[in-house]
């Protein structure tokens, strides 16, 4: 009897149809697919991505040189030299963040005390060469200007959280 | 003995200690800020309150001297209370800026809060600030951190015996002050900022440049000046960040000089790190294989008889006994390791160590000073003479100029007439010396380093025999060193063989023009005018004197770089560990001596720093016993002789600026500026 039912089906090629009946159903659903780069999925306001300085809004650096971020940073990507600048004030001189090391763990900013150091929102920073990587205080201070106001906005929103 | 309990142990301590040390004894640790176990006990921070029965409150146990009977209470949760309450009183005021602060990672306010603090602060109104002080170029201060513990006033005024320190105002207007702006005059005033708890006095030139965690910390000594100060030097990479003092009871106890702890920053500067020759009278950069091609050109051509040696206060044994096998192999005698000419006896140790040894002043009765300045030549004798002149009973006598050694001197004379006097015995002083029981004489170099420093030699000797200095158990002569080289290279008798010539004689030569090669071991504080035409090789550290001079400069290690063995001015032998590696091209002192003796072609038998050690044990067999101060015999020493009467003067006029490296030191420099140059001569134009 089971024979029977098995030829009747391959004769009527039920499997397909039942195939192109699936493909059919998903035309009318809503689509999943984005159009990358020029659509984006959402991130979480506490997600992990290129490393940014912040300023203060006098545009002050944040950063004090404490270096707990270098002392907490697992894969020792981070690299800090100090020295009191000419008010007297705790700054460093160097601020280098080897982003071929960096696991995105996000421990710098837990360690930062003065919010300095972020993960921001950016995952497009794909370079060509290594050396880009090779980020320092420059490069991440211009980050930092540069994501500002979504940096801000993220933290704000975790800040309940803390 | 009281007999007392603690959490009911029972322990047996001496009388006169306090409840505190009780319970360290055994082994119970009671948290503090203001007690020390070197300063006088102040009992102002409350924080090492105990529960004692019997009394209703608990008790400051590091004030309180312990009973027979006590019972002491320290882990209950009324002493837990109390500390608790202690510690948030503490850090009302404190301010939250650990981050910035130096002392962040090895602050006992911080360690202490983890355990007694709360996590936050209750307290919501004003916390206070307080201005800086300007304590000069070496402390800086952050007063606002100030927990008003009064080590630093206590270090200062009894440590160090400078009373410029002390409180002004009470209660919440309480601070620490010199009242009127002024710099601390004190050689010893980095060690407050080991003794604050908290990160109120930090080290000026060290500040902000690293953090506790990041140093790598290398066990080894201090060759600045011949006390040799047991040091902690910390380094990251291949920089020397800070030196620290390491505890040794015999020499430093847990002290060290300014010169010690600040002079680091000379280690990186006006280095030597690669060789260099002379062409048509410019130094010109060069491989070794070219400057050791030269320099042994030199010494085959000029013969043996005209090459001479002299090694300056910064050498290692190892390399003087280099350098002396390489001299004996090409038939040089003339090699001499005083540089500043002092008249010292190689042939009796007993006549040219400190005898009595560092620990041993504190139980001298009498102290005569010849010619001496120990307060600059070193600062940590003349610390353990104050320690010995605040338990009473202590005479000091100086003959030689007036000074300022922080404890009453009654100064005899200025110069030899006073010593002969002495020793002929018709001074009235010899009674005094005699009659003591402990008699001791330190003998300078400002006595010894003139033409008739021989006679004076025999003159002291000559006092030590007369008034009994050298008695059962107790050798009360000794001499006090400024170079860190000296007493060893005594000891391997770098000084001249059969017929040869000491540093004035070698100097005499060349400016005449008989010695026609001189090879310079580090020797800066030499007159290199006297060297004439000579060929001049010179084998350092430092771009200094000597480098400026030379005709072939051959890079070595400081004393940071290189694994070396010194011998302190009590004769204790100790050895330095490498912390970094010398720059660039620069090498080990010895292996360039042994490189040198290939391009030679006197070849000599060591081919690594443990066989050329075992060559020194072997032929000195005392200088294998480390970190001991071996008693040397006595025996006759000095030549008696005319001696002339110009007064004595310290060898040392500038503490700041001895030696190559604290010539290189900016921090140096700033002190010696601000404490022994002409800052006050300059006028408003100086800008």
């Amino acid at each position: 009897m089971s024979a029977l039912v098995n030829v009747v089906r391959s004769m009527f090629l039920t499997e397909l149809l039942s195939g192109m009946a699936l493909t059919f159903k998903y035309m009318f659903r809503e689509r999943k697919t984005l159009n990358y780069p020029h659509e984006k999925g959402s991130l979480s306001p506490r997600f992990r991505g290129e490393h940014a300085l912040r300023r203060y809004p006098n545009g002050e650096e944040r950063c004090i040189a404490c270096k707990l971020c270098e002392a907490v940073c697992p894969a020792l990507a981070i690299t800090i030299e100090s020295e009191p600048r000419d008010d007297g004030s705790r700054r460093t001189t160097r601020y280098d963040i080897d982003m071929t090391k960096c696991i995105y763990c996000g421990l710098c900013q837990e360690a930062c005390p003065v919010d300095a150091i972020v993960e921001g929102p950016n995952f497009e920073f794909a370079t060509e060469t290594r050396e880009e990587l090779y980020y320092d205080k420059a490069k991440l201070l211009a980050n930092g200007d540069r994501w500002e106001s979504e940096i801000a906005a993220n933290l704000a929103a975790d800040a309940k959280y803390r | 003995m009281p007999k007392l309990t603690i959490n009911g142990t029972e322990v047996t301590v001496d009388a006169g200690k306090t409840v505190l040390q009780a319970c360290e004894q055994i082994g119970i640790e009671i948290p503090r800020f203001c007690y020390h176990d070197r300063l006088q006990i102040a009992g102002n921070c409350r924080m090492c309150l105990v529960e004692m029965e019997k009394s209703p409150k608990p008790i400051a146990s590091c004030a309180m001297p312990v009973n027979e009977g006590m019972v002491i209470r320290t882990n209950t949760p009324k002493v837990k209370k109390a500390r608790n309450g202690v510690m948030e009183f503490l850090l009302i005021n404190h301010p939250l800026d650990c981050p910035i602060c130096d002392q962040g990672g090895e602050c006992d306010l911080q360690d202490q809060a983890m355990a007694y603090g709360l996590d936050r602060s209750r307290y919501t109104e004003h916390k206070r600030a307080v201005p800086d002080k300007d304590l000069g170029p070496l402390v800086e201060t952050h007063m606002t951190r100030c927990i008003h513990c009064t080590r630093c006033i206590r270090f200062a005024t009894d440590i160090a015996g400078v009373e410029e320190l002390g409180t002004m105002g009470r209660g919440e207007h309480m601070e620490i002050g010199t009242y009127v702006e002024k710099a601390l005059t004190s050689e010893l005033s980095g060690n407050m900022i080991d003794l604050c708890p908290v990160g109120a006095l930090n080290s000026k030139p060290y500040a902000y440049t690293a953090r506790t965690w990041e140093l790598v910390r290398t066990e080894t000594i201090d060759v600045h000046d011949a006390v040799g100060s047991n040091i902690n030097v910390n380094a990251r990479g291949r920089e020397v960040m800070r030196v620290l003092p390491r505890l040794n009871e015999d020499i430093n106890e847990e002290w060290i000089s300014d010169k010690t702890r600040f002079a680091y920053d000379g280690l990186r500067r006006g280095r030597l790190d690669q060789p260099y020759v002379r062409k048509n009278g410019k130094l010109v950069p060069a491989t070794w294989k070219e400057a050791l091609t030269a320099v042994a050109g030199a010494i085959t051509g000029a013969g043996g008889g005209s090459v001479a040696a002299i090694a300056g206060d910064l050498a290692c044994v190892e390399s003087m006994t280099a350098l002396k096998d390489l001299f004996d192999q090409i038939g040089s005698p003339h090699r001499d390791c005083r540089q500043d000419g002092a008249k010292l006896d190689p042939s009796v140790r007993a006549g040219y160590v400190f005898n009595t040894t560092i620990a041993g002043i504190e139980e001298a009765d009498v102290c005569l000073l010849v010619g001496t300045n120990p307060r600059w030549e070193a600062a940590l004798v003349n610390a353990r003479l104050r320690k010995r002149y605040l338990r009473g009973g202590f005479l000091v006598f100086s003959i030689g100029p007036r000074l300022d050694l922080t404890f009453p001197v009654e100064t005899l004379g200025a110069g030899p007439e006073t010593l002969e006097g002495i020793a002929a015995g018709g001074h009235p002083f010899v009674e005094a010396l005699s009659a003591a029981k402990r008699p001791m004489m330190i003998l300078g170099q400002g006595a010894l380093a003139r033409a008739d420093g021989s006679a004076i030699l025999a003159a002291a000797w000559r006092i030590a025999v007369t008034c009994r200095l050298v008695r059962d158990g107790w050798n009360g002569f000794n001499v006090l060193h400024t170079a860190a080289a000296r007493v060893g290279g005594l000891d391997i008798g770098f000084v001249p063989g059969k017929g040869g010539l000491d540093v004035g004689g070698i100097l005499d030569g060349a400016s005449a023009g008989k010695t026609k090669v001189v090879y310079l071991l580090g020797a800066d504080e030499i007159d290199m005018r006297r060297l004439g035409s000579a060929f001049v090789i010179y084998q350092g550290h430092h771009g200094d004197a000597g480098a400026n001079r030379a005709d072939v400069i051959l890079p070595g290690a400081a004393y940071t770089e290189k694994p070396a063995t010194y011998v302190n001015t009590e004769g204790r032998v100790q050895q330095t560990k490498r912390v970094v590696f010398p720059p660039g091209e620069a090498r080990e002192d010895w292996s360039i001596v042994r490189a040198l003796s290939e391009a030679v072609g006197a070849r000599l038998p060591y081919d690594n720093l443990s066989e050329l050690r075992q060559r020194i044990e072997r032929a000195h067999p005392h200088l294998a016993e480390r970190d001991v101060a071996p008693k040397a015999a006595w025996g006759s020493f000095g030549h008696e002789g005319r001696m002339d009467q110009t007064p004595f003067r310290s060898p040392i006029d500038d503490f700041y600026m001895t030696n190559a490296i604290c010539r290189a030191s900016e921090t140096m420099a700033a002190c010696s500026a601000l404490y022994v140059g002409n800052a006050e001569s300059k006028t408003g134009t100086h800008g």
